[in-house]
C-alpha cells in the first residue's frame, strides 16, 4: 500500500491479511491462492503488509477493549491516511470487527469477505472456471463459520461460490443459522478449552464426515486449523480434505 | 336477591388488582436495577420484529411439533380472555352470561369455539407434562433445571389443565340447569364438548348443580387472577414480557459487540488523538464491564425476566453439547434470580446490591463465560431474541479489565498482540513474507 500511494495510484481494494494469513503456515497458501486469482483476475488492490496491525477480535472477545480499541485505532488511523474505501479480507473475525465495529471509532468502509468478492468475481465472468478440475462432481460440504453466517447472515456467497465448481454441495445436518461453531472463536483460539467430555471440533468434524464428503470447504482461518485437527484426530485426512474457498477457486484455475 | 356475591366479587377483583400492581411495580424497579440504554431508533422495524417474533411466534416454528401446541395454549389464552370480560361483568353486575342475548346464536358458537380452545389447551399441557416427564427431552433435564424451575414448569401446566376442566364443568352444569328452567340460566343450542360431561352430572339435583356450577365459575375467576399473580413470580412471564423484550431487540448485526466510549476516550487520549468530546470532563467512570447487574442494561435484565427457560438456547450451544459448564439458559436465570434477590433486599430495607454478593462469582463463575465461543447459537434459538452472549461478554470485560483475571494463555495472547500486533508471536516485520512465494512463482 505504501509504495502504491508513494506513486499517486489508488488501488480498488484494500486485501486485509490478517494474522493468521500472515503467519499460519496453513493459511498463508489461502492468502496466496486468493491473490494469485487477484493477480489473475486484474484486480487493483493493495496489502498493508507490516502497517497492518491485528484487528482486536480476539483481545475484546477475550475482555481486553483497551487492547482491543488500542489496535483498532490505529488500523483505523492507516487505513485512513490511505483513504481506503472498500475493504476485502478472507478472515470472518476481521470482516466482522472492521465492518461492524470499526466505525464507532472512525473507521468506515465497504468491507466484504472474499467469499462475496469471488462470487461477485464469478458472476461477473472475470473469474471462468474450468468445472473440469479435481473437485467435478464430487461431494463438498460447507462449514458456517459464525463470525459469516450468524453474525453477519453471509450463508449463499460461500455456496455459490462451491456450486460453481461444479461439485455436489452436501449440507451437515446443523447448517446456516443452525451451523455448530468449529470451537475456536470467542478468543477460544488462543487457550485450551474449559473442561468438559469432547472438544467442539471433534463433534463438528464427526458431523461433517457423516455427510460422506470428499473435502469441507471453510471460509475462516479458524475454522480451517479446527476442522484440519477435527479430520486428523478422525484419522482421515488421507481421504478428507479440508480447504478454503480461495485455494478451491485458484485449484480450478490451474493456478 | 343478594348482593352478597357481588360484594365478594369486588372484593376479590380488588385485592387481585392491589398484588398485581404491586408486583408488576416490583418487576419494573428491578429491570431498571439495570443501567439505562437507549433502543427507540428504527421504530418500524421494531413493531415489525415484535409481530413476527412475539405476536406471530416466527422463531418458534423451527420444531414444528412443539411450536404448534405452544401456539394453541397460546391462542387459547388470548381469545379465552375474551371471556374473562364477561365473568368479570358478570361478576360485578350479578348477571348471568350477559352476553348471551345480546349475541344470539354467535354466542353459542363463541361458546363453542371456547370449549374447543379449552380441549386443545388441555391436549397440549398433557403433551407437554410427558415432553417434560415421560419422554424426557433433553433440554429439560439440564441441572439448572432441578427444583423449583422443574416444579414451576409443572405447576403452570397443572394450573392450565385445572382451569380448563373448570370451564368446561361450568358449562355442563350450566346447560342441564338450562334445559331444566331455571331462571338466569340461558339454553344455548348445544355445546359439543362440554356435554360429554353431562352424563356425570345429570343424576344431580337442582341445589347440588348450581352449587357445582358456581363453584366452577368461581373456581376459574379466581384461578385466573391468582394464576396471573403466580406468573409474576414465574418463568410464565415471557406471556407478557415476550412483548416488549422483542420490540427492544437488538437490530444490528450478531456479531457486533457494543463499543466503550469511555475506553474510547482514555485510548484516544493516549495515542494523543483529539475527540470531539475531548474536552469535556468524561462522565463519571464506573466499572468496566459487568460484576453485578446493575452493571448489565435493563434491556439485559429484561431478557432474564423474559426468559421461560425452555431451553433451545443451550440445546445449541457448542460448549453445552460438548459437556463444558456454560448453559446460556443458566445465565438467564441467574440474572433474574439475582436481581430478585438484590429487589427483594431493597424492598426489605436491607443492603440490596451491597450485601456482599455479585452476579459474577456467587451465581456466574469464571469457568462458565470462559467456554463461550461468541458464536450466537443461543442468540439465534432464543424465541424470544433474548441475548445471553452479550451478558457473557460483558461479564467478561470486567473479569479483564477489573480483575486481570484472563486465564494465563489469554493474558499471553494479550501480550503478543501488545508487543507484536498479532495474537501469535511473530515479527511485524515478517506479516508480508508470504508475498516472496507469489513473487517468485510469477517471476518464473
Amino acid at each position: 500500500m505504501a509504495e502504491m500511494a508513494a506513486s499517486g495510484e489508488s488501488p480498488e481494494i484494500l486485501f486485509w491479511v490478517g494474522c493468521a494469513g500472515s503467519f499460519d503456515e496453513r493459511y498463508k497458501a489461502v492468502t496466496q491462492a486468493f491473490v494469485k486469482i487477484l493477480n489473475k483476475v486484474g484486480v487493483s488492490f493493495a496489502v498493508l503488509g507490516p502497517e497492518e496491525a491485528c484487528t482486536g477480535d480476539p483481545a475484546r472477545r477475550a475482555g481486553n477493549e483497551f487492547l482491543f480499541q488500542m489496535q483498532a485505532v490505529a488500523n483505523i488511523q492507516v487505513m485512513n491516511g490511505y483513504e481506503v474505501k472498500k475493504v476485502v479480507t478472507a478472515c470472518p473475525h476481521c470482516f466482522n470487527t472492521i465492518k461492524n465495529e470499526y466505525p464507532a471509532l472512525g473507521g468506515n468502509y465497504e468491507v466484504i469477505h472474499h467469499s462475496q468478492f469471488l462470487q461477485q468475481l464469478i458472476n461477473e465472468g472475470k473469474v471462468v472456471l474450468q468445472g473440469g478440475g479435481e473437485f467435478k462432481g464430487k461431494k463438498i460440504t460447507f462449514h458456517d463459520s459464525c463470525y459469516l453466517g450468524r453474525a453477519n447472515d453471509v450463508y449463499e456467497a460461500p455456496r455459490e461460490v462451491i456450486k460453481a465448481l461444479d461439485v455436489e454441495l452436501v449440507e451437515m445436518k446443523r447448517c446456516r443459522t443452525k451451523g455448530l461453531c468449529c470451537g475456536a472463536g470467542g478468543a477460544q483460539m488462543f487457550k485450551e478449552p474449559e473442561p468438559g467430555k469432547k472438544d467442539i471440533n471433534i463433534e463438528r468434524t464427526e458431523e461433517a464426515l457423516a455427510t460422506g464428503a470428499s473435502a469441507i470447504a471453510v471460509g475462516c482461518p479458524f475454522c480451517l486449523t479446527m476442522m484440519t485437527d477435527g479430520v486428523k484426530n478422525k484419522e482421515r485426512e488421507h481421504d478428507v480434505k479440508v480447504y478454503d474457498l480461495a485455494e478451491m477457486i485458484a485449484k480450478d484455475m490451474g493456478i | 336477591m343478594s348482593i352478597l356475591p357481588q360484594i365478594l366479587f369486588i372484593l376479590v377483583l380488588g385485592v387481585a388488582g392491589y398484588i398485581l400492581y404491586k408486583r408488576v411495580s416490583f418487576l419494573r424497579r428491578n429491570i431498571f436495577l439495570g443501567k439505562k440504554e437507549t433502543r427507540n431508533d428504527q421504530t418500524n422495524q421494531r413493531w415489525k420484529t415484535m409481530l413476527l417474533v412475539a405476536f406471530g411466534q416466527k422463531k418458534m416454528f423451527k420444531n414444528f411439533i412443539p411450536a404448534f401446541l405452544h401456539l394453541l395454549i397460546y391462542v387459547a389464552f388470548v381469545i379465552i380472555n375474551l371471556e374473562v370480560l364477561e365473568f368479570i361483568i358478570d361478576g360485578l353486575g350479578g348477571s348471568h352470561r350477559i352476553f348471551a342475548p345480546i349475541l344470539g346464536s354467535a354466542y353459542g358458537l363463541a361458546m363453542n369455539f371456547f370449549e374447543f380452545l379449552a380441549i386443545a389447551v388441555l391436549i397440549s399441557c398433557i403433551a407437554f407434562l410427558i415432553r417434560r416427564n415421560v419422554m424426557k427431552v433433553e433440554r429439560f433435564t439440564k441441572p439448572e433445571l432441578k427444583g423449583w424451575p422443574a416444579m414451576d414448569a409443572n405447576l403452570i401446566l397443572v394450573i392450565e389443565i385445572i382451569l380448563m376442566m373448570a370451564i368446561l364443568t361450568m358449562n355442563a352444569t350450566d346447560q342441564i340447569l338450562a334445559e331444566r328452567g331455571l331462571e338466569k340460566y340461558t339454553l344455548l343450542n348445544g355445546l359439543f364438548f362440554s356435554s360429554m360431561l353431562q352424563p356425570l352430572f345429570i343424576g344431580m339435583n337442582d341445589v347440588t348443580l348450581v352449587f357445582i356450577e358456581r363453584f366452577a365459575w368461581w373456581f376459574h375467576i379466581i384461578g385466573i387472577l391468582a394464576f396471573a399473580v403466580y406468573v409474576t413470580y414465574s418463568k410464565h412471564l415471557h406471556i407478557f414480557l415476550a412483548f416488549p423484550n422483542t420490540w427492544y431487540s437488538n437490530l444490528k448485526p450478531k456479531g457486533e459487540m457494543k463499543n466503550m466510549p469511555e475506553v474510547t476516550n482514555e485510548v484516544n487520549m493516549m495515542l494523543g488523538i483529539a475527540t470531539e468530546a475531548g474536552t469535556e470532563t468524561p462522565t463519571e467512570i464506573g466499572r468496566f464491564g459487568a460484576k453485578d447487574i446493575n452493571d448489565l442494561s435493563w434491556v439485559n435484565v429484561m431478557n432474564a425476566y423474559s426468559c421461560t427457560e425452555c431451553g433451545r438456547c443451550t440445546a445449541e450451544c457448542p460448549a453445552n453439547l460438548t459437556g463444558k459448564k456454560l448453559s446460556p439458559r443458566k445465565i438467564m436465570m441467574d440474572v433474574r434470580d439475582r436481581a430478585e434477590e438484590v429487589g427483594k433486599s431493597i424492598d426489605a430495607g436491607g443492603p440490596g446490591l451491597e450485601d456482599g454478593k455479585s452476579l459474577l462469582g456467587d451465581y456466574i463463575t469464571k469457568e462458565e463465560i470462559n467456554a463461550c465461543t461468541s458464536c450466537n447459537a443461543c442468540v439465534e434459538a432464543c424465541p424470544v431474541n433474548i441475548d445471553p452472549l452479550s451478558i457473557i461478554l460483558q461479564l467478561r470485560r470486567y473479569v479483564a479489565m477489573e480483575e486481570s483475571g484472563t486465564p494465563a494463555q489469554w493474558n499471553a495472547m494479550f501480550q503478543n498482540m501488545e508487543t507484536s500486533f498479532s495474537p501469535w508471536k511473530f515479527s511485524p516485520s515478517d506479516r508480508f513474507n508470504w508475498a516472496d512465494q507469489v513473487k517468485n512463482e510469477e517471476a518464473k
